[in-house]
């Protein structure tokens, strides 16, 4: 039984060069899904990255009670105070609490491609800065200098928008703000924004207060009883919310929506792609109808038949797979793009082909095959052995 | 036309592999409708044909930044100025997060003048509205959404602005009436607003007052829009609130344009559709001639001339593909409403889908060309002989 079935199979694959228009067909059409589904995820797969890389477990946001984003929120100085005074924040050698206040804006900026404005995040930051985010790296330039009008800019910000390079010049209200650096801090949302020192952007805004504040905290455990000291205390009205909880819930719209409309543009085509495949197969099995019939005739089962057919199906399918996911990871991983996040403001995000996904596509590509391989498979194994001969 | 038949006939020639070819484009045309329809909307924010004749003035370097209120005498005595409303962002929402609100802060004598016969709104509405301080109007759409009715008090919880009384974001408003919008095409951008009272709202929070996020200008003649966008800008420069001064549609496109290249995207699927879709008909077609060819042999001993089997296989070739085509946009253009569900806001127009026609001819003519070639060359003797 093996030995036929391994038989059927190698005559087919050897036959395959001479159909080799058709089978394409099969490879092509199977490629172009793959290849549309995994870049279409990859963007998903990369901003979900982009955003659950940001804030660690033992850092904390602050926002006032009942905001969302931190666009929405607004703390005042005193909120501050008593924030900086609960139990369970970091201290520096002096004894003050790692928090830094911040005030969260946009400003038009054009993008480097298209020239249109887009928002993008401004960010005042308090002197705590480099303590309370240490895995910021200033990477070219400087630091900004506090009660100066000076700011630093995200690497993929940088990438992304026009005149953000160190030395550049940047409008604010009434007042011209220079760019003295360049930073990274490990590909999080943050190196969508531009950052400043925080009580120089109130002050440009005729902003007297805070959008949110951001404090380490001693330990990751130490958070139940930071939060529940500002919720408790009737003198402030706060939301307490891990870093990582804070951006997640600001991916999760977008991830969904983009996964939606991939996973429907790609079922689509797979439709489309799962014809193609029946039409090859089809033609497969009618160009081979004497080559079947012979073998049956000389004493082969309907089994190995169907075996070989759908193992070709499955075979040109495969490469398909390949060759699809291949052309996703060599044209679109790594690519930068941007868009509008959950927060009204620009995210930078590269597109990632992971494992994960390339898996995704060659199942999917197997799948399509299979579902086009079947009912050829059928209609060779029940071929009709005389009448196929006698056709020939 | 005469020979309708004949080609009808060799296109059926092979049943199932033309249903499967057929199958194929329809769908490959059913994606080119859906995602033209959608790429269509993004680069033509309100469908493309109202509003050439409204300007909206913000702040010049962030659309976060507020601009003075008192600014509203100055752009209303800018000639050619017909109508200024202003509009502050609310941020609302009903019970949760997920169920936004559209809720706009208005002042109904300007609202009304600048939205001139654009909504469907009772008299008798306006004038329980103008006495009812803390009254609201309500778009259809949303008052049955929410199974809301005239008379019901609704809370909606504000992610921004604090109440000066008690500091809550939650703000009650009292359904006096409901309103509708003319255009059908606008009906979706307008489904969930509630409007109510600026007065109410400018006195009830607790900062930020007297400031708006923007103004709206309709003017007389939108030939002239772009001087009087320079002459608003004009008077706010050097300011310490500058104002930029554009058409309501560029800035809408601005917003739209910030999503993401979705021009790029739409256009490199369908690239990748219609690169595969090449393959699989060219060799739906190639098949089919290679078939044929002792019939096309009998047609030319016949006196056919090579000229009329070209014709015959390229027209074969276009009636695959425009029937294709046909169903395909046909059924994207019933599956609308459906991704209208999906892209709440964003205007859908059929207009996207007529170039699917030139993209099937096109389509048919490169695959039906090398086909239609080897079947002019073909030498009858060697074809009616079958060595092929």
């Amino acid at each position: 039984m093996f030995k036929q079935v391994f038989a059927v199979i190698s005559m087919s694959l050897q036959t395959l060069p001479q159909r080799l228009g058709a089978s394409s067909v099969i490879v092509i059409g199977i490629a172009g899904v793959v290849a549309v589904l995994v870049s279409v995820l990859a963007m998903a797969a990369g901003f979900r990255h982009t955003l659950s890389d940001t804030g660690r477990a033992d850092r904390v946001i602050i926002l006032r009670g009942g905001s969302d984003a931190e666009l929405n929120s607004n703390l005042t100085r005193t909120d501050v105070d008593t924030i900086s005074n609960a139990p369970g924040l970091a201290k520096d050698s002096q004894g003050k609490a790692l928090l830094s206040s911040e005030l969260v804006t946009v400003v038009n900026v054009p993008k480097m491609d298209t020239g249109t404005d887009a928002n993008v995040t401004l960010r005042g930051v308090g002197l705590k800065l480099t303590e309370v985010r240490p895995e910021l790296k200033i990477v070219s330039g400087r630091m900004f200098r506090p009660a100066v009008r000076e700011v630093i800019a995200g690497a993929g910000a940088a990438k992304q928008f026009r005149g953000l390079a160190p030395g550049s010049v940047l409008h604010l209200r009434n007042a011209d703000w220079t760019v003295t650096g360049t930073f990274t801090s490990n590909g999080d949302v943050h190196e969508s924004e531009l950052l400043a020192d925080v009580d120089t952007v109130g002050s440009s805004l005729e902003r007297n207060g805070y959008s949110s504040a951001v404090g380490l905290l001693t330990g990751a455990d130490a958070f139940t009883a930071f939060k529940d000291a500002l919720t408790t205390d009737p003198q402030v009205k706060v939301d307490v919310q891990r870093e990582p909880d804070y951006y997640a819930a600001q991916s999760k719209q977008l991830t969904k929506t983009i996964n939606i409309i991939g996973n429907t543009v790609a079922i689509i085509m797979a439709i489309g792609a799962m014809f193609g495949a029946l039409n090859t197969m089809y033609s497969a099995v009618a160009a081979r109808g004497l080559e079947i019939a012979t073998l049956r005739a000389i004493g082969f089962g309907a089994f190995p038949v169907l075996v070989s057919v759908m193992i070709e199906a499955l075979l040109l399918s495969l490469i398909g797979g390949v060759i699809g996911a291949a052309v996703a990871w060599l044209f679109f991983n790594g690519n930068s793009v941007s868009t509008l996040g959950g927060a009204f403001a620009q995210v930078v995000f590269q597109l990632t082909v992971t494992r994960a996904l390339i898996v995704t596509g060659i199942v999917w590509a197997l799948f399509i095959g299979l579902l086009g391989g079947l009912f050829p498979a059928l209609r060779a194994a029940r071929l009709p052995v005389a009448e196929a001969l006698r056709a020939a | 036309m005469k020979y309708f038949p004949l080609i009808w006939a060799t296109l059926w020639r092979k049943k199932t592999r033309t249903i499967f070819t057929l199958l194929s484009v329809i769908i490959a045309f059913l994606l080119f409708g859906l995602l033209e329809t959608v790429d269509y909307a993004f680069s033509h924010p309100s469908g493309g044909v109202t509003g050439a004749d409204k300007l909206i003035t913000t702040n010049k370097y962030s659309i976060t930044l507020s601009l003075p209120f008192s600014d509203l005498q100055q752009i209303r005595s800018v000639p050619g100025v017909v109508a200024v409303t202003w509009f502050t962002w609310f941020g609302g929402y009903y019970q949760e997060s997920k169920n936004f609100v559209f809720a706009i802060p208005i002042d109904s004598d300007t609202y009304f003048d600048y939205h001139k016969d654009e909504f469907i709104v009772s008299d008798a509405a306006l004038k329980d509205y103008a006495s009812t301080r803390t009254g609201a109007l309500v778009n259809v759409a949303l008052m049955k959404k929410y199974g809301w009715k005239v008379g019901d008090k609704v809370p909606l919880h504000s992610t921004i602005w604090t109440q000066k009384k008690d500091g809550s974001l939650d703000w009650t408003f009292d359904i006096v009436g409901t309103f509708d919008v003319k255009d059908a095409t606008q009906a979706s951008a307008q489904s969930s607003t509630l409007l109510f009272h600026y007065e109410l709202f400018d006195e009830g929070r607790s900062f930020g007052k007297g400031n708006v996020s923007w103004f709206q200008e309709r003017v007389s003649d939108s030939a002239k829009s772009a001087a009087i966008a320079g002459q608003i800008d004009a008077l706010f420069a050097n300011s310490s609130d500058e104002t930029k001064t554009q058409p309501a549609n560029d800035f809408a496109l601005t917003f739209l344009k910030q999503l993401g290249d979705i021009g790029f995207v739409v256009h490199a699927i369908l690239g990748a559709v219609f690169f595969t879709l090449l393959f699989l008909t060219g060799n739906t077609m190639m098949q089919s001639v290679r078939e044929r060819i002792p019939e096309l042999a009998v047609l030319k001993t016949l006196g056919f001339t090579d000229g009329k089997v070209v014709g015959l296989v390229i027209a074969e070739s276009l009636l695959l593909c425009v029937i294709a085509a046909l169903i395909g946009l046909g059924l994207s253009y019933a599956a609308l409403p459906v991704v209208k569900i999906g892209l709440q806001g964003v205007q859908l127009s059929p207009a996207a889908l007529i170039p699917g026609i030139g993209v099937a001819v096109i389509l048919a003519l490169i695959v039906g060309t090398p086909p239609a070639l080897r079947a002019s060359r073909l030498n009858i003797i060697d074809a009616l002989a079958d060595r092929r």
